[in-house]
């Protein structure tokens, strides 16, 4: 078994979930109604939840000091190799939600993939998830199907979202180094055969209510080397702020 | 109408066999005592979440497993099991081991947490999401909020008499 791969391969799932759980924290207080407040955090917790096992498994290979903490907090941006998708800024409520729906159609795929992997820890992992995210996908697209069929302005406002985040879908389905190394072991999920029944299932949607495809011609990339858009380095000074300031600062 | 016999779901069965197999029915039965901190009234056990208890040589350890991944009630939960088992075994260590397999599942519930749940007006898990009101037992609700104050809940509301309740989500 190729530790170095499977301790990459984790740790970058762990960062898909923490980015993206770090980002929708935000929400909290600025939802637009209370129980959509409610709603948004309690998503946030289950991708926190999800990058603590993908770390804490992580953690257990690497050894020595490491702990799910120390790899939340204490790696700088170039060594988070979080998908790009996940750390763009949440705009408004309709691009958070454009974003959450694309997402969970990716997840409640690759997840139930992730189920069979020959790895028994990544593979309870995904059992777990995947649960969580049938029901964040019911959500998800229930908003979809609302801000396209609702006011002018919400489905504008969701036409734009959809147009600035489609160049980054194309990243999710990118095997990254560790990812082929893997592959043959059945321990990572080959994502290039998704990509097809992604956007199968996504314009699907976008077709009931109306709405134009996807354009998928362009590809923004990069996550997975530490290549980030500017915004990360942001998240993360705010995320670790406490921890840089405070080394090893407990409850 | 034919009557049905009621059942028990295989994860809880296999749960409730490990229980009574246990070497130490004791320490179980000690956990009784040891309530969700979010569910007043319903114990880890009947919400599935105590899955194993061992002792090995001077330690405890206990098994459980996360109704969500990141709920947050999961280090109160530790400290509870901490707590009560070391007041009553101070000679022990006592681990508690957050289990990632198998998966919590509502199926895992014992059949007394329904009872339990309806006791602090909270609507016990329905395969089919079949939501009736705590209060007025009516069947007119309306979903407000797929989560509700925690994870493992939704909000409704009823349309006869009005009330807003929790629903223990099915998973």
């Amino acid at each position: 078994m190729n530790n170095d791969a499977l301790i990459s391969f984790a740790i970058a799932l762990g960062d898909d979930s923490m980015v993206l759980g770090q980002r929708l924290s935000a929400w909290c207080s600025r939802g637009p109604y209370m129980e959509e407040d409610l709603a948004l955090t309690n998503t946030t917790l289950d991708f926190i939840g999800r990058a603590s096992l993908f770390y804490q498994y992580a953690a257990e290979l690497i050894g020595d000091e490491a702990t799910e903490d120390t790899l939340a907090f204490k790696r700088d941006e170039r060594q988070y190799t979080n998908l790009l998708i996940n750390e763009i800024p949440n705009g408004d409520f309709a691009f958070t939600m454009a974003r959450q729906y694309l997402l969970d159609v990716y997840y409640s795929l690759y997840l139930s993939h992730l189920q069979q992997s020959a790895n028994d820890t990544i593979a309870a992992i995904a059992d777990k998830a995947i649960k969580e995210t049938t029901y964040h996908l019911k959500r998800s697209s229930q908003w979809i199907k609302q801000l396209a069929l609702g006011t002018d302005e919400s489905r504008e406002r969701l036409t734009n979202a959809l147009e600035e985040i489609q160049d980054y879908c194309n990243e999710l389905f990118l095997n990254s180094a560790a990812e082929n190394s893997l592959l043959e072991s059945r321990v990572s999920v080959d994502r290039e055969p998704l990509r097809d029944r992604w956007i199968a299932q996504v314009n699907a949607l976008l077709a009931e209510v109306n709405m134009a495809e996807l354009d998928l011609s362009r590809t923004i990339e990069g996550g997975r080397q530490g290549i980030h858009t500017e915004h990360l380095g942001h998240l993360l000074v705010e995320m670790q702020y406490l921890q840089r300031a405070f080394p090893d600062l407990e409850w | 109408m034919a009557t049905i016999i009621p059942t028990l779901h295989p994860l809880y069965s296999a749960r409730l066999s490990r229980r009574q197999q246990s070497s130490n029915p004791e320490l179980w039965d000690t956990l009784d005592s040891v309530c969700d901190p979010e569910l007043p009234g319903v114990t880890l056990w009947d919400l599935g979440v105590l899955q194993d208890i061992n002792i090995i040589d001077n330690s405890i350890e206990v098994g459980i497993t996360l109704t969500y991944t990141g709920c947050p009630a999961v280090h109160t939960m530790k400290q509870d099991i901490k707590t009560c088992l070391s007041q009553h075994y101070p000679d022990y260590d006592i681990k508690v081991k957050v289990l990632l397999s198998p998966a919590w599942s509502t199926d895992m519930m014992s059949p007394e947490a329904k009872n339990q749940l309806a006791d602090i007006h909270i609507v016990a898990p329905d395969a089919n999401d079949h939501v009736q009101c705590p209060l007025c037992n009516s069947a007119n609700t309306t979903l407000l909020s797929q989560f509700g104050s925690t994870a493992c809940k939704a909000l409704y509301r009823c349309d006869e008499c009005q009330e807003t309740f929790d629903y223990f989500k099915s998973l």
